[in-house]
């Protein structure tokens, strides 16, 4: 590649960009327009902060006098406890799926709990896992993996499903033994799809950690946490902030899976898009 | 070659093989030949006459409903009609499947992939993908896959149906240099009758579903053979032979 291919190339990324760009300006403006001059149904004018007094706020202490980056420590334990959680779902979906995979029977009588685990309300179940397990650190952990098991399991059983007959008659010819199989036939075949489950699991797992932290309050404060307190004492600024916060860590998790499924995949693997 | 092939016992022996599917399907009946070391058997039959069926059976991955079938199912080898590379892994990977899956040591797994390779023409492309190959070379990976088992007995099912005619060919000539080089016993499917007469010692012709033998033809060209033996008049003739009879198959 020589070096003008290269910078058109450069130019072609940043291009990218742009439009997204327009569209936050504009919005932004929107927003200022608003905070300046928007009145309530009764004439007042609204509490909504300025965008730049939120994004003072990611900086900031809180309210009461509370130490500066005090959003981006809990940024940073939301993102903990998300990817805790998060993991241990990968780990547990995978094992699930695979089991599913084994055997019809094996399917037939865990996948209908698998769908309820997505089917019931996270909010519902949140003061039951409380009195269960606690109002502390580890029950937000649990909201996490409750809510990103079940796109894993799907999504790599259905991966593991998606090799083909003739595939399977290739290793029935030579003897291959249950476990072979499986990871030299199933798994790569399943790389790509168990990588989408990742994916959506990881905006759910930072949704989930918000959920367990607005609910559980015990332990040390991450964004959940945060965003409750400042709904109680009225700052929209700081709320704003946090709720942005958890939106781009949402963001970076998704992006992540994408590109790590995509690193071990591209090479023979045509995406469709 | 294994010498005289009339005195060596069968690598593969069908007898009164007779195959209905659970859904009543009739796929077979009464099917008896048999395949010899450095015999190439072509059979050719109208589309669903079970063909793919037959095949199935000799590999071990059917079971017939009546008769039986005599082959030593260890070492098969076993060319589909679509290529079925694992897309994950690259040519050569995919040509070293068989003798992972034996578990043969790393140095032999080795040297006969490289061998197949050879033999098929696919050198430097070894760190390819399969999607990153045409038609035809998918067909000789596939080839190779199963070349490096050495395997006594080859089933080839309409290997080359989906290719043009130039590539199919030039396959055709490969194939016969791979058959002479290794002296396997060969059963070959497909639906092209120029390339059965090149191909085989003899041709069975098969009836329509439920397919059973109705006809057969000795080819009696020596090996290796050129390719302008399609224009050889003896060829022309036995060719038109094996037409009138699948003509008549198909009614
Ligand atoms: N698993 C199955 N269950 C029921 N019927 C089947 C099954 N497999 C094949 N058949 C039927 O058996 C018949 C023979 O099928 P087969 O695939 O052997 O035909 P073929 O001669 O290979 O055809 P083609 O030349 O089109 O490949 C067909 O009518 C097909 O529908
Ligand atoms: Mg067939």
């Amino acid at each position: 590649m020589n070096s003008s291919e290269a910078r058109t190339r450069l130019v072609d990324r940043g291009a990218r960009f742009i439009p997204p760009l327009i569209v936050l300006a504009g919005f932004t403006g929107l927003w200022y327009l608003y905070a300046l001059f928007g009145l309530d149904e009764n004439g007042r004018k609204t509490a909504l902060a300025y965008p730049h007094t939120v994004v003072s706020e990611f900086f900031g202490g809180g309210p009461e006098g509370e130490q500066p980056w005090q959003l981006l420590s809990a940024l940073g334990l939301t993102f903990v406890v998300a990817l805790a959680g998060l993991v241990i779902a990968m780990v547990l979906g995978v094992i699930f799926a695979t089991l599913m995979s084994q055997a019809d029977w094996i399917e037939t009588s865990f996948y209908p709990y698998a769908v309820l685990l997505q089917t019931v309300p996270i909010l519902a179940l949140v003061p039951l896992i409380g009195l269960l397990f606690g109002f502390g650190f580890n029950a937000r952990i649990l909201v996490c993996v409750i809510i990103s098991l079940f796109p894993i399991i799907t999504n790599t059983l259905f991966g593991l499903k998606s090799a083909e007959g003739p595939q399977h008659d290739l290793f029935t010819l030579h003897q291959a033994s249950r476990w072979t199989r499986l990871t030299k036939l199933q798994f790569p075949a399943a790389l790509p799809a168990m990588f989408t489950g990742f994916q959506i699991s990881s905006g759910l797992s930072v949704i989930g950690a918000i959920v367990g932290g607005f609910f559980f309050q015990r332990g040390p404060r991450d964004l959940g946490n945060r965003i409750l307190l400042y709904s109680n004492r009225l700052r929209p600024a700081e709320m704003i902030a946090a709720v942005i916060l958890s939106a781009l860590l949402g963001v970076v998790f998704f992006q992540f899976f994408g590109w790590v499924g995509k690193r071990l995949t591209s090479s023979w693997y045509k995406q469709v898009r | 070659m294994n010498g005289d092939p009339t005195s060596a016992t069968p690598a593969l022996r069908f007898d009164r093989i007779g195959k209905i599917f659970p859904d009543g399907t009739e796929a077979l009946t009464d099917v008896s030949f048999e395949v010899r070391a450095g015999e190439l058997i072509t059979v050719v039959g109208p589309s669903g006459c079970g063909k793919s069926t037959l095949l199935r059976i000799a590999s071990g991955l059917d079971e017939p409903t009546s008769g039986s079938c005599h082959v030593d199912r260890q070492n098969v080898g076993y060319v589909f009609q679509d290529a079925t590379l694992l897309p994950w892994r690259t040519v050569g990977r995919n040509i070293e499947l068989f003798a992972e899956l034996h578990d043969m040591s790393a140095q032999q797994r080795r040297d006969r992939t490289a061998d197949a390779i050879d033999l098929v023409g696919l050198s430097g492309f070894e760190n390819h993908y399969p999607r990153q190959l045409s038609g035809g070379m998918r067909m000789r990976a596939s080839l190779a896959r199963s070349l490096v088992m050495k395997p006594p007995v080859f089933l080839f099912d309409e290997p080359f149906g989906a290719l043009d005619e130039i590539t199919r060919e030039r396959l055709n000539s490969e194939t016969l240099r791979l058959f002479l080089h290794e002296g396997f016993a060969g059963l070959f499917i497909t639906h092209s009758i120029t390339e059965a007469v090149f191909l085989s010692t003899k041709v069975h012709v098969m009836s329509g579903r439920p397919g059973t033998i109705v006809g057969s033809y000795d080819i009696p060209f020596d090996y290796p053979r050129q390719e302008d033996l399609r224009f050889d008049s003896t060829f022309a003739e036995l060719s038109g032979e094996i037409s009138l009879a699948l003509r008549g198959a198909h009614a």
